[in-house]
């Protein structure tokens, strides 16, 4: 196969992405901005054997994805804001039980039905935090069409990988954005499936990890007959009161990532090398600091950007080291200090943090960005 | 027939209350899927919460206890992926008809060839005798102490109306007859509800006066009577009866049937 060149929108590129990545069910409910995924999977999803379905609410798509994936179909749904906030509880679910599913949430500004069609990113830290609980999550924010693509396929990957939901956060800009792309054979690309178990079934604990920490999954109907519950559970997956297990299941469960931050997160670094001044940015807010900052480098300014494709886990190394090369860190959002917050934290006062914030559904210019990093230089 | 076959005999004893109709639903599923000669690898049961979800984790089948009213959700896209596989669902009157409500009518309307079984017992149980949209009017619960106020949902009714191929109901008290319907529920291609009557003496019967449990089962068979009797019965007569019996089964196109025509069509464009 060949590789494919078209002139497309960040949300059908998530589409594609999907069904390059192995996803063969996609269940969903119409919601503005993201509303195009479905549509798209729609007519697509039955052409590679795979099943598309408009359920009634957003937390039936919720659940469905999660049933389709235990039957071993790799699963997707997508939403935004008011749609992310019905399926949290069922977002819990998934990281509890650890079935792999990805969710993308088009970005719309809140709180309440909000701003439907205006671009925002106030969805950072539900993304991290919105259902109840503590528990694993990714979350990675593609800066444009192309970059949404692969970060659908790398979804995929990291939640089979990890068996861990995996949450696509686009802003309304990427998700309508329409860029002409080159998109890789599909039989290029690196697939990661589930581990299985290699037991019998006999043999088979269900929630007995290897020094990976990620157990093997067994898929419904392949003779492994086992119990998934949301409760807290032991080994065996049915549910527990006994300190010391719940203690065991549930530190496994949230450390499970931790060794694998080095794959999972990533960001991309424009002109850090001799920066002095610093932004971090994601999104298509990303895409106005990168004319600032080119345009203040035109002014020999050593302004540099780390742009994150992966918020969570957030790279607070990386960041750290940043904080003690630059003076500054620009941190330009479309909401109040999401992300900033977290940069702050990172930098532990090794650099002064310079927010700028819009919630009012207007992008922003990259005029502002340039403004602030002159003023900080 | 040994039922032990069919269970996780290291969960046992039960969490249910002694008198709890639920038993008697258990074992009615396991008759059924016996005499069905089912394959206990082929089947998922998906259960919501409540007293009726904690059936999932004593079958030995494939079993997913979901979130609370989820369960047909969850049931839907299993279905899909893995549309070989014999997916039944146990919920209960609050599980399925309140926090879930919304996903019964709209799957019978799909009409997906999935099983329901929906433990009626008037009372949400687990949380400890809260009122539920079949409490009758007027019955106490712990959070109707003057009496409940609203009207009650007909399950099955519901069912029908919004779609189903089939629909039967049943009380706990004649096993044999209850396993009868779950067995022709699960064999019926397209969506399967059976509402099944299921005394609950802790949280509702002491509360409203049933007598024992044993009562609340004689009870229910006293009220019980067949859908075809029930044709000629005024509805002054059938007031404080249960009807059962087989109240729909119709030949309605089935969702994964239709899907897969769906899928040769794209396929071949």
């Amino acid at each position: 196969m060949k590789a494919r060149t078209f002139m497309m929108q960040g949300n059908q590129a998530v589409a594609e992405g999907a069904i390059d990545a192995g996803c063969r069910f996609f269940a969903g409910y119409p919601i503005t901005p993201s509303s195009e995924i479905a549509e798209y999977l729609s007519g697509r999803l039955p052409e590679v054997g795979g099943r598309f379905m408009q359920m009634e609410d957003e937390i039936a798509a919720m659940g469905a994805v999660i049933g389709a994936s235990l039957g071993g179909m790799k699963s997707m749904t997508a939403t935004s804001g008011p749609g992310f906030s019905l399926k949290q509880e069922n977002i819990g679910f998934a990281s509890m039980t650890e079935v792999p599913v990805v969710i993308v949430n088009v970005m719309r500004g809140g709180p309440s039905t909000g701003l439907p069609t205006m671009p925002s990113q106030a969805d950072v830290m539900q993304a991290r935090w919105g259902t109840h609980g503590d528990h694993p999550i990714i979350v990675l924010a593609p800066g444009g069409v192309r970059e949404a693509y692969d970060l659908t396929v790398q979804a995929f990957n990291m939640s089979e990988e990890y068996r861990v939901p995996v949450i696509l956060l686009l802003d309304e800009i990427v998700g309508h954005v329409h860029e002409k792309v080159t998109l890789p054979a599909p039989d290029e690309l690196v697939i990661i499936d589930r581990k299985k178990p290699t037991v019998p079934p006999e043999e088979y604990l269900p929630y007995v990890a290897d020094e990976t920490l990620v157990p093997p999954m067994a898929n419904f109907g392949e003779g492994y007959r086992y119990h998934v519950t949301g409760l807290v559970h032991d080994e065996t997956g049915f549910p527990t009161n006994v300190t010391e297990e719940i203690e065991a299941q549930l530190m496994r469960l949230n450390t499970k990532l931790d060794r694998y931050e080095d794959e999972i997160i990533q960001f991309e670094e424009t002109l850090t090398e001799d920066a002095k001044i610093g932004v971090v940015a994601y999104g298509s807010t990303a895409r106005s600091a990168r004319s600032a900052l080119l345009r203040a480098r035109d002014e020999d300014i050593s302004a540099g950007m780390i742009r994150l494709q992966t918020i969570w886990p957030f790279p607070t190394d990386r960041i750290r080291e940043f904080a003690r090369q630059v003076s500054h860190i620009v941190v330009p959002e479309l909401n109040l200090g999401q992300i900033a917050h977290e940069v702050e934290h990172a930098a532990r006062g090794e650099a002064e943090v310079v927010r700028i914030n819009r919630i009012s559904g207007e992008p922003i210019h990259p005029d502002e960005i340039l403004a602030a990093i002159k003023e900080y230089w | 027939m040994d039922y032990s076959q069919y269970l996780r005999n290291d969960k046992l004893p039960y969490i249910w209350c002694a008198g709890c109709g639920d038993r008697i639903v258990l074992k009615a599923i396991l008759r059924a899927i016996h005499d069905l000669g089912l394959e206990k690898d082929e089947i998922a049961m998906v259960a919501g919460i409540g007293c009726s979800g904690r059936t999932a984790g004593y079958v030995d089948f494939n079993t997913l206890h979901t979130t609370h009213g989820r369960a047909i959700t969850f049931a839907t896209g299993l279905k899909m992926a893995r549309p070989d596989m014999t997916v039944i669902v146990v919920s209960g009157d609050g599980d399925a008809t309140a926090i879930g409500g919304n996903h019964l009518i709209h799957a019978a309307r799909r009409n997906i060839d999935i099983t329901v079984l929906v433990y009626n017992n008037h009372i949400y149980g687990m949380t400890g005798g809260q009122v539920s949209p079949t409490t009758p009017m007027g019955d106490f619960a712990t959070t109707a102490p003057y009496g409940n106020l609203e009207n009650t949902f007909d399950i099955s009714g519901l069912t029908i109306a919004a779609g189903a191929s089939f629909v039967a109901r049943s009380a706990v008290a004649d096993i044999k007859y209850l396993s009868n319907l779950i067995g022709q529920a699960i064999s019926k291609k397209g969506f399967s509800l059976v509402e099944v009557m299921t005394p609950c003496y802790i949280a509702y019967g002491r509360m409203n006066e049933k007598g024992s449990a044993a009562q609340m089962i004689l009870d229910q068979r006293e009220e019980a009577v067949d859908v075809e009797e029930a044709k000629s019965m005024s509805p002054e007569d059938l007031q404080d009866r249960i009807v059962v019996g087989v109240l729909a089964d119709r030949e309605l196109p089935e969702y994964i049937a239709t899907y897969d025509r769906v899928i040769s069509q794209a396929q071949q464009r």
